[in-house]
């Protein structure tokens, strides 16, 4: 099995073994053992709740910080759509870029801009018959995490076209390297990042082999300086801005109101959400669906935990700037190689979820998976460390914790009880 | 030989519950590690016999088993009964109520899909008494 890379980090200082990130973690990867949670590496997906929700603010995301930038001679900052929703009073797009300009980079590429190129290709595919429909897009990390590990049906349907802050990273550096004649591995493209999922999806590609992405910043932590230069009198000219289709991919349903091929899509957000309509796709419950947009965040990407400003008052403004954008896309695929947009092979599924290798085998702890569930209380209370009953009965199972992990079999053994029988305890 | 066995029970005109004992049995598949299409082809097939107990049977008992060869799936509803099984089986006939069909169900599907995606499916049917379909889905030996 692959090394499961995430970018979540634990201070273990901090960390008080609460249950709020076991309770909260949408694939049950989180288990407190020895009074400090623990992730199992394999199951998570880096979608950044437990981030989100812990109240000792023990876990912190894996980004890059702006100071590593000087390894590179040339620097070419790519700025997540989602970033220009982080202000206020702010009319303009392009003071955002002109902003970044002034803080040192050399260069700056729209994400939003390569989002035009990704929404152009899937186009072209999809009117060329080239993709098997219905097709997920693979543009949130955690979409593509979730369907590696828990949607085996679903494995072939992820879109095989690259993300757009990878496309940003070659089209950028490419471009950079045509005009100034560097050579690439002189140029740094730092991706200015609303999640951490997207830090893990440059370290650890899947559908590609190597990340053009060199850092992944938070928007979190350029925000003050970028707020600052944003000030200056003696700003650069502003570079022509992308279309509204572009920005709109930082809003849920911006991606899938860019596809022109058909009508048939679908847009959903919030972690729950997709999982949902996942199972449905799994189940053919969901049909007469040709493109799917599914994003882990509420609201899209602007509901990223590395952004500052309230999700939905940063739609609100990403709308209102959207309507003074140009209405068609500012690029074209001309003189565009196909492969630089490809995936490289498809994403494998990994089989993280299955109990043994052996099909008896696997039988027989699900059966004990079962018998034990039945003796516990159903509670899922998570006193013992464990997401539920169920979670606990498996960890049970596989040896990796043990029934008296849970608080109502104590409290029965503490009083006499010398079988455990939920009918007595309630 | 080691195999698990579930139990369900549907409820009757509660089409917001249809699905849940398919979609249990799908993610106990998965900690199985069985391939993809199998699950796929057992999700379907029971989601499909579900919508049926629901729209027609008035809800009724599943009982599931599942081995390493085979996954056997038994759909009792105490319901009004088929008449007529082959006609019943036809592509596109149905007798679902205007309400049923309102929320998307009663396209005739749901048997002929059932067919379609298990290995082996048998309908015992009395009228006034009630229907009980058997279906199984074979998995392949381990490679």
């Amino acid at each position: 099995m692959e090394a499961f890379f995430h970018s979540v980090k634990l201070d273990w200082e901090r960390c008080v073994g609460c249950t709020n990130c076991v309770k909260r973690c949408p694939t049950d990867a989180i288990r407190v053992q020895d009074g400090k949670a623990r992730i199992l590496r394999e199951l998570c997906i880096d979608c950044g709740q437990c981030i989100y929700i812990c109240p000792h603010h023990a876990k912190s995301a894996v980004v890059d910080q702006l100071e590593q930038a000087h390894r590179f001679r040339y620097t070419i900052a790519l700025p997540d759509p989602s970033l220009y929703g982080q202000f206020h009073n702010l009319e303009d797009p392009g003071r955002v870029l002109q902003a970044l300009a002034a803080l040192g980079f050399d260069a700056v590429y729209e994400t939003a801009r390569a989002a035009e190129v990704v929404s152009l290709f899937t186009d072209k595919l999809l009117r060329e018959g080239r993709l098997e429909t219905p097709v997920i897009s693979c543009a949130c990390p955690v979409v593509v995490r979730l369907i590696r590990t828990r949607f085996p049906g679903l494995i072939r349907s992820i879109l095989p076209v690259l993300p757009p802050v990878e496309v940003a990273a070659r089209l950028a550096k490419r471009s950079f390297c045509r005009k100034t004649g560097c050579r690439p591995e002189e140029v740094g493209a730092v991706f200015l990042s609303p999640c951490p999922a997207k830090s893990t999806a440059s370290r650890d590609p899947l559908g590609f082999d190597h990340s053009e992405v060199d850092l992944v910043v938070a928007i979190k932590d350029i925000y003050p300086s970028l707020l600052a230069a944003m000030k200056r009198p003696d700003l650069p000219p502003a570079p022509p801005l992308s279309s509204r289709q572009g920005l709109g991919w930082a809003l849920s349903g911006g991606e899938a109101a860019a596809v022109t091929a058909t009508r048939r899509v679908l847009a959903a957000d919030g972690i729950e959400n997709i999982i949902r309509v996942l199972e449905d796709l799994e189940d053919e419950k969901i049909t007469g669906v040709d493109f799917v947009e599914l994003t882990a965040c509420p609201a899209g990407c602007v509901g990223g935990i590395l952004t500052v400003e309230n999700p939905f008052m940063a739609r609100t403004r990403l709308l209102e700037m959207e309507s003074r954008l140009p209405d068609s896309p500012t690029v074209s695929l001309d003189g565009i190689d196909e492969r630089l947009l490809s995936f490289d092979h498809p994403v494998k599924f990994c089989e993280v979820l299955s109990l043994a290798e052996d099909l008896d085998e696997a039988l027989e702890i699900l059966s004990r998976v079962d018998e034990i569930e039945g003796r516990l209380y159903g509670m899922d209370c998570g006193a013992c460390g464990a997401p539920s009953c169920r979670a606990l009965a498996t960890d049970i199972a596989l040896g990796r914790a043990h029934v008296e992990d849970c608080i109502y079999v104590q409290r029965a053994r503490a009083a006499g009880e010398t079988s455990v029988k939920k009918e007595e305890a309630l | 030989m080691s195999a698990v066995t579930y139990h369900f029970t549907v409820p009757g005109d509660d089409y917001s519950r249809a699905g849940e004992a398919s979609s249990q049995v799908k993610n106990r598949l998965k900690r199985l590690g069985l391939p993809a299409g199998e699950i796929r082809r057992v999700s379907i097939a029971l989601y499909e016999g579900e919508i049926n107990m629901v729209i027609h049977g008035g809800g009724g008992e599943i009982t599931v088993t599942v081995s390493p060869e085979r996954v056997e799936m038994e759909l009792t509803d105490h319901g009004k009964g088929i008449p007529d099984i082959a006609l019943a089986m036809q592509e596109g006939y149905s007798t679902a109520s205007p309400m049923a069909r309102s929320l998307g169900f009663g396209a005739g599907m749901g048997l002929p899909n059932m067919k379609k995606y298990t290995d082996e499916m048998a309908i015992d049917s009395t009228v006034g008494v009630g229907t009980t379909v058997r279906m199984a889905v074979h998995l392949a030996p381990a490679s």
